[in-house]
């Protein structure tokens, strides 16, 4: 177990270093096809108001019902975070106005949450290539996790003196993860983002697309000199991707320093984060917002769960992404990077399991003995290939099984590295199998010796030089030899068999 | 518990009802007779009940997660929502700007 990181960043001020203060209020959408307290749809990208049900749009006399599977999802999240599920748990009003919210309050859960408290846990070193060492590991804390509705959509930009809505998200269900204020840098609240986003993946509790608006952050930001109390905190509402994430604490630490160094003090208020400029602002609308006057909304009745329905929760929960790193490398020997990198998202997880289950069934050998081939394979011959061709993992024309076709060919000898790479974009190109490209263009690695003795001789013969040099002791050309034999036969010769024959001749 | 001008004009904005200052100074003592009278439940001794937040015993009934399963809850009636809208324009609610 790795030991836990202190973050060192620090703003440099003209009074000293400050520390940054960071905690996340991540609002993420639950999957689920219909609305928390109604039966419309929640498909993205539907007209305006299609998807928007008497319910949604506050019509007087309508009743909310709670949709079970949001339940399910929020509780499903909470065990995947080690939180404790609240047996009996409240929905409050939140009351405020705006035009996106035709009820005038939003449906929350205030004084008594779903979920309690719980934590994940974040790699620092994710992204550092080639590291074998164990990542610096941090704990951050989930302070709860509470269900409550989505707003409509203003869209201000269509009419010179009109707003108009569309309620298809309002009633939209979406969790409210709380952190605790455990993050100390950019770097930090990324990783933790990247982690939240990774688990509800893995779940499978939310999409974690943030394009569509699927995961959202209000990132709540102070600074205080090392070891004194938290400073007067701003909240930065509706940050939606990783990246503006960072930014705008980068952006709201240094302006909270300069406004402390020059003697002002931190209002409490809600900002704005404007893309564009890398900047924030103050939100002046908002600044009744803390008085929402909450109380228990009398529509609804205590949520009450019993042990069956927490106990299915419980074991529908897949491995999750710790778990499945920590079985890769010890059960699979895979190294701690690329156990990383193959779990980081749930879809490469999967492939790479499929990957490795046909390739063990192809070359009639265990999982852990073909894990490595098929890792190293996936993570450097794949991306690349893939990269190169403008393509990714999800609509990757390689499946996991012609993948698979590709390995058993190279662990059986049949094909070298180099032509299996030759092989693999060809492959990628016409979505044609590996032993039917391999067959047509004649790749077949050969382990004719005469024919290599022929290699070996004219390389020898054309290179006197440097054949005069290695035997006189400068044994790195050895690779130089066997490149150029490589070469000579297209690839496709046994690379064990030159190894040896070019020893012989240069014995 | 009681409430001065100040507080009546604040959650009055909150709720965002309009009050002359001669409305405020009127609801002012009346505000104050109400609260009064429900702090006289504050005599009764309530310690070790639970609180009761519904008129109605029992627990949530929860829905099944299926689109449109009964008309009178479900979308697709975007011509039912938007009858009673005062400027709607091309499918959505139209009110005056509100912009940040």
């Amino acid at each position: 177990m790795a030991s836990l990181s202190q973050s060192s960043y620090r703003i440099d001020g003209a009074t000293g270093a400050w520390e940054v203060v960071i905690g996340l209020e991540v609002h993420a959408q639950i999957a689920s096809r219909a609305k928390l307290f109604s039966g419309a749809a929640t498909a993205f990208g539907a007209e305006p108001n299609a998807q928007v049900s008497l319910v949604d749009a506050a019509m007087p006399g309508m009743l909310p019902v709670p949709n079970k599977e949001c339940i399910r999802q929020a509780v499903r999240t909470g065990l995947a975070v080690d939180a404790p599920i609240n047996r009996v748990s409240r929905f409050d009003r939140k009351n405020y106005f705006y035009a996106d919210l035709p009820q005038g309050y939003q449906i929350s859960q205030l004084y008594h949450p779903l979920v309690g408290e719980g934590h994940i846990e974040i790699s620092l070193d994710d992204k550092r290539a080639g590291a074998d060492s164990e990542p610096a590991v941090k704990r951050i804390g989930i302070e709860r996790i509470h269900v409550e509705q989505d707003a409509g959509k203003l869209m201000h930009d269509q009419h010179p003196t009109m707003s108009y809505v569309d309620l298809n998200r309002s009633g939209v269900a979406l969790m409210e993860i709380v952190s605790r204020p455990d993050m100390r840098s950019p770097a930090e609240a990324g990783a933790y983002l990247r982690k939240l986003r990774a688990i509800l993946r893995y779940v499978g509790s939310c999409d974690g697309n943030m394009e569509e608006g699927s995961m959202r952050a209000d990132v709540n930001v102070s600074v205080r000199k090392p070891g004194q109390p938290f400073g007067t905190r701003t909240e930065t509402k509706n940050v939606n991707s990783v990246r503006f994430v960072m930014a705008a604490i980068e952006h709201e630490a240094n302006r909270q320093v300069d406004v402390l160094e020059a003697g002002g003090s931190i209002v409490q208020e809600t900002r704005l984060f404007d893309p564009d400029s890398g900047t924030t602002r103050s939100m002046r609308s908002k600044e009744d917002a803390h008085d929402y006057r909450y109380f228990p909304d009398p529509d609804l009745l205590p949520l009450v769960l019993d042990e069956a329905f927490i106990g299915e929760c419980r074991e529908s929960l897949p491995e999750l992404p710790d778990a499945k790193r920590h079985r890769y490398e010890t059960a699979l020997g895979l190294t701690a990077y690329a156990a990383g990198v193959l779990t980081a998202e749930v879809e490469t997880a999967r492939w790479f399991e499929a990957l490795a289950g046909a390739s063990a069934a192809a070359q009639g050998r265990s999982l852990a003995e073909v894990a490595r081939q098929a890792a190293n394979w996936l993570l450097s011959d794949l991306f690349g290939a893939l990269a190169k061709a403008g393509r990714t993992l999800d609509n990757s024309p390689v499946s996991p099984v012609a993948g698979a076709e590709l390995l058993a060919l190279v662990a059986k000898g049949t094909i070298s590295n180099t032509i299996a790479k030759q092989v693999l974009e060809k492959m990628i190109e016409s979505g044609e199998g590996a032993a039917a490209i391999v067959t047509r263009e004649g790749l077949t690695q050969t382990s004719d010796t005469g024919a290599i003795e022929a290699a070996v001789a004219a390389v020898l013969a054309a290179h006197a030089e440097k054949v005069d040099q290695y035997r006189a002791g400068k044994e790195a050309l050895f690779g130089f030899f066997v490149g150029q034999t490589m070469k000579a036969m297209q690839g496709k010769a046994n690379p064990q068999l030159v190894n040896e024959l070019l020893k012989q001749a240069l014995g | 518990m009681s409430v001065d001008k100040a507080t009546v004009a604040r959650i009055a904005a909150l709720a965002r009802i309009r009050l002359g200052e001669d409305e405020v100074a009127a609801l002012e003592p009346e505000l104050n007779k109400i609260l009064a009278w429900v702090e006289l439940l504050g005599e009764v001794d309530v310690s070790g009940i639970e609180p009761m937040t519904n008129g109605a015993p029992g627990v949530l009934v929860l829905r099944e997660d299926v689109v449109d399963a009964d008309p009178l809850t479900g979308g697709g009636k975007r011509d039912a929502v938007l009858a009673n809208a005062p400027a709607a324009a091309h499918g959505f609610f139209g009110v005056p700007k509100v912009i940040e």
